[in-house]
């Protein structure tokens, strides 16, 4: 697949500025510097571990873990990737021995192409495709969202379905949609922390926000009844 | 792809690659010809757009994780062991 549009994170930069400011205060031994990382990126870390720890607390010891293992690696970090998905990277091998020793962790390749796609609330909407000119269209418009998402975040029991619908997921779509679209990492950076072929990875995220908008639609019609 | 214009259908499986900017050029003139003129296709992408803003939203729902000392401790321990 060809990459036709320049987005910032296919530019192959060195360590960003920021990271290099950080990364040269945790190797002098910084405390406050690594204080200021556990508080930043803390809650991240520990939302990436739920996906695979579902128990709080071993999810809350996946996270220790990965900030010791963190510490251990720092100076073998070359700046390939960003000090985020470093420490992502090393949150998610940690998450996935805990949940082993838990003996509830699959191999992500095995079970890729046995996740179910789901609810995407998109059957019965489209004219089948042999009917002349028109096959594949809508067969009725979509009711519309009027409300723009600033207005939208204020239902607070539309938040929760949201998160809901993402807790439902399959490990792997739930895993893609967190690092893209919650922690707002790119695709390529995705790619390389999972293992994911560029085409795996767009089917996992296309899959969760398919039903993740289908969760959003079920709310508003059930609100406007 | 054929030459042929995007259904609906197509257009929708399409969307996360076109979002991703992933879609050849022929594919993706094809895509924003479709969304030009279809007003469902178009409330459609406008709708996923807005999924997307608030899944990013919940970002903000983070409460701030207390730093454990223990935590602290490591780092000092860390810090003064020599390294290569």
């Amino acid at each position: 697949m060809r990459l036709t549009r320049y987005s910032p994170a296919m530019v192959d930069l060195p360590v960003a500025a920021s990271d290099e400011a950080t990364l040269a205060a945790l190797r002098a031994g910084d405390e406050a510097a690594f204080e200021a990382m556990v508080s930043r990126y803390g809650a991240a870390l520990l939302r990436l571990a739920r996906v695979y720890c579902p128990d709080a607390a071993a999810a809350e010891e996946a996270v220790g873990d990965a900030w010791l293992a963190f510490l251990e690696s720092l100076d073998r970090f070359e700046g390939r990737s960003s000090l985020k998905t470093w420490l992502y990277g090393i949150l998610i091998n940690c998450a996935r021995a805990r949940a082993r020793r838990e003996s509830r962790s699959l191999p992500l390749s095995s079970v890729l192409h046995d996740e179910p796609a789901g609810d995407d609330g998109l059957a019965g909407r489209f004219l089948p495709r042999w009917v002349p000119a028109v096959g594949g269209h809508w067969i009725r418009p979509l009711a519309r969202w009027d409300e723009e998402p600033e207005q939208l975040l204020l239902r607070a029991e539309l938040r929760a379905r949201i998160k809901d619908a993402i807790e439902q997921l399959p490990e792997h779509q739930r895993l893609v949609i967190t690092l893209r679209d919650v922690e707002g990492l790119p695709a390529d950076e995705v790619c390389n922390l999972l293992g994911l072929s560029d085409t795996n990875q767009r089917v996992l995220l296309h899959r969760a926000r398919l039903r993740v908008r289908r969760a959003v639609e079920q709310h508003l019609m059930e609100a406007a009844v | 792809m054929s030459a042929q214009r995007l259904s609906c259908r197509e257009l929708v499986d399409l969307l996360t690659a076109y979002l991703d900017g992933a879609l050849d050029a022929g594919d993706r003139e094809r895509f924003e010809r479709h969304l030009s003129r279809c007003d469902g296709c178009s409330e459609y992408v406008q709708q996923m757009r807005k999924t997307i803003t608030l899944v990013g939203a919940l970002r903000e729902d983070d409460i701030a994780v207390p730093v454990r000392e223990s935590l602290l401790d490591a780092f000092r321990d860390w810090k003064t062991r020599p390294r290569p």
